[in-house]
């Protein structure tokens, strides 16, 4: 009888993860979304808890008061770790709670392995199967998720080296191999090789994110996601358990959507964002081509004010700057006090901006900014000749006519924002450093073009002063 | 390989349905709404924790009982943070007028 209402139960949470994952892509309905899929989770978990019973000995799940210690110490935790993170370290929550996933993934794995080879091991080769793959992906996305924090946060520096793909595929082989003999038995002992798979795959996983620049990031978390679903499919393969496959499979294969739309995004394949070192392999050439016509030409506070104050139209693209700036508040502020003057104000939203798609509209919603506001690419593109003044904060790689004009750029290809159709750019850079694909841009030296050096946060003040002053 | 897709043809079909749905049911997502989709779909992948529960509550050596303790806790964390980060980008997303 429980065990009729667990399945009730299940089919309630598997219904709740399809609804909420197509209403968190609606802006209108995502956060309903978010809320019916943790309903569905709650469910799931608390009915696991008290009806689930062994297939084998019938016997309900004990270990209760360990149980519940162990979901409110990760319930405390969790929480406590999502509500003080700060906007702009987004990402790398992200990524850390996937590792968390994935390593969860991973322990089971190992418990059932303990478990199994507590007796003969002939006979149990599906078992094995799921056991060992659920194994090898779940340790795969936690030390990948790691590499990828680690990155994001700035513990952990890019890095590469000679034959690192050659070495990664190997690798990848020699773990599989391992693996099919792990399962067919006859070679060594079982355990032996379980945990060589194990260690072997903790291992492929942190040379599998290391060399990825940290621009592409992103794209890696989104793809380690969709591994750590697929994880979690294998539990449900593992228990006969409904709703961690439908769970697992449908974050695998929306994840896997999501990782390759990140990537068309910045007009890029996956294998290019996944082999090809970005970062590294630019400079090079870039560094030779550093000679444009004109010059750099600076502007003042008062002046950018000047021009801003008395414009009829603003559009202002934020970029990585604005965010490790945190000026996403002053940037509001000015918004609303060129309002107050009678100039429209939009901001021009690349998919790409900030250091996740979607980055940049979460930062500016933490500000008070208006959802209507935020245009996307596409549509805004179009209004920039008709445009007085655009502000490019903190931008660079979005805004570089190279991507149209240079065939041999790195990011040649990619769908820029057309500021140069504007009667002026403004360009609030710290310096005239490169951006994240380490290459000059062409747009700051042209004659419309006036560079605003400073931090994103004080540049932008002094700007709302200066405007605030001319009355 | 034979065995183990007769083994489990009904969840095999399950598996296929839900790639197919997976994809359409972000097909047409806003850019937008790729972080916290990401983030979204980051807590729904923790229904792992309910594998992690399973194990635990059969746990008889004292090895398997720290490990799954250790499972569930993380598995938690991925589900609880998950699912509040989301809700915390998203409460961004009200209208205003």
């Amino acid at each position: 009888m429980t065990t009729h209402i667990l399945q009730i139960i299940y089919l309630i949470a598997s219904v709740t993860f399809i609804i909420g994952l197509k209403f968190l892509g609606n802006p209108a309905t995502a956060r309903k979304g978010n809320l019916i899929a943790a309903f569905g989770m709650g469910i799931a978990i608390f009915g696991t808890i008290f009806l689930y019973t062994s297939p084998e000995s019938g016997q309900h799940l004990h270990n209760l008061a360990f149980i519940f210690g162990a979901l409110i110490v990760g319930t405390v935790l969790g929480f406590i770790a999502a509500k003080k993170v700060q906007m702009t370290a987004m990402p790398e929550m992200v990524s850390l709670f996937n590792g968390m996933g994935g390593a969860c993934a991973m322990l089971i794995s190992i418990i059932e392995f303990q478990h199994l080879s507590d007796g003969s091991l002939v006979g149990l080769e599906s078992k094995l199967f799921i056991i060992i793959v659920g194994m090898i992906i779940g340790s795969i996305s936690f030390s990948g998720s790691m590499i990828a924090w680690g990155k994001l946060s700035g513990n952990v520096k890019d890095k590469s080296f000679g034959k690192q793909q050659l070495i990664n595929v190997g690798l990848l082989l020699v773990i599989l191999v391992l693996a099919y003999f792990t399962i067919m038995g006859g070679v060594m002992d079982a355990s032996t090789l379980f945990y060589a798979v194990l260690t072997l795959s903790l291992l492929y996983g942190i040379l599998f994110v290391l060399p990825i620049g940290g621009a592409d990031m992103p794209v890696v978390i989104s793809l380690l996601n969709s591994f750590t679903g697929v994880a979690a499919a294998c539990g449900g393969f593992l228990y006969d358990n409904k709703v961690m496959l439908v769970g697992g499979i449908l974050v695998g294969s929306a994840g896997t959507l999501l990782t390759i739309v990140m990537c068309k995004a910045m007009n890029r394949s996956l294998l290019n964002v996944l082999i090809g070192n970005f970062g590294g392999g630019a400079t090079g050439d870039a560094a030779t081509s550093s000679s444009f016509e004109g010059s750099i030409k600076e502007v003042s506070a008062s002046d950018a004010a000047i021009l801003m104050r008395y414009a009829k139209k603003v559009i202002i693209v934020p970029g990585y700057g604005l965010a490790v700036a945190q000026a996403q508040h002053v940037v509001h502020d000015l918004e609303l006090l060129l309002e107050s003057e009678g100039v429209e104000v939009k901001y021009a939203i690349h998919p790409v901006a900030g250091r996740m798609p979607g980055h940049m509209n979460v930062l500016l919603a933490e500000s008070n900014v208006s959802y209507d506001k935020l245009v996307e690419m596409e549509e805004i593109n179009p209004e920039f000749n008709t445009t007085d003044v655009v502000l490019v904060v903190g931008a660079n790689d979005v805004v570089n006519p190279a991507a149209k004009t240079d065939p041999n750029s790195p990011i040649y290809g990619m769908p820029i924002l057309d500021v140069e159709n504007a009667a002026n750019v403004i360009v609030n850079k710290r310096s005239m450093k490169a951006g994240y694909a380490g290459i000059e841009n062409e747009l700051f030296y042209k004659p419309k073009t006036s560079m605003l050096f400073g931090d994103a946060k004080k540049a932008l003040t002094e700007l709302v002063s200066e405007i605030k002053a001319l009355g | 390989m034979l065995e183990f897709i007769n083994e489990n043809i009904q969840l095999i079909y399950l598996v296929i349905l839900m790639i197919f749905v997976g994809i359409e049911l972000i097909g047409h997502v806003p850019s937008v709404l790729h972080t916290p989709l990401m983030s979204g779909a980051n807590a729904i992948h923790g229904v792992v924790i309910i594998g992690s529960i399973i194990v635990m509550g059969q746990a008889e050596h004292t090895l398997s009982l720290i490990l799954g303790f250790l499972a569930v806790v993380l598995g938690t964390l991925n589900v609880v943070g998950g699912f509040v980060v989301t809700d915390r980008m998203l409460e961004m997303f009200k209208k205003k007028k």
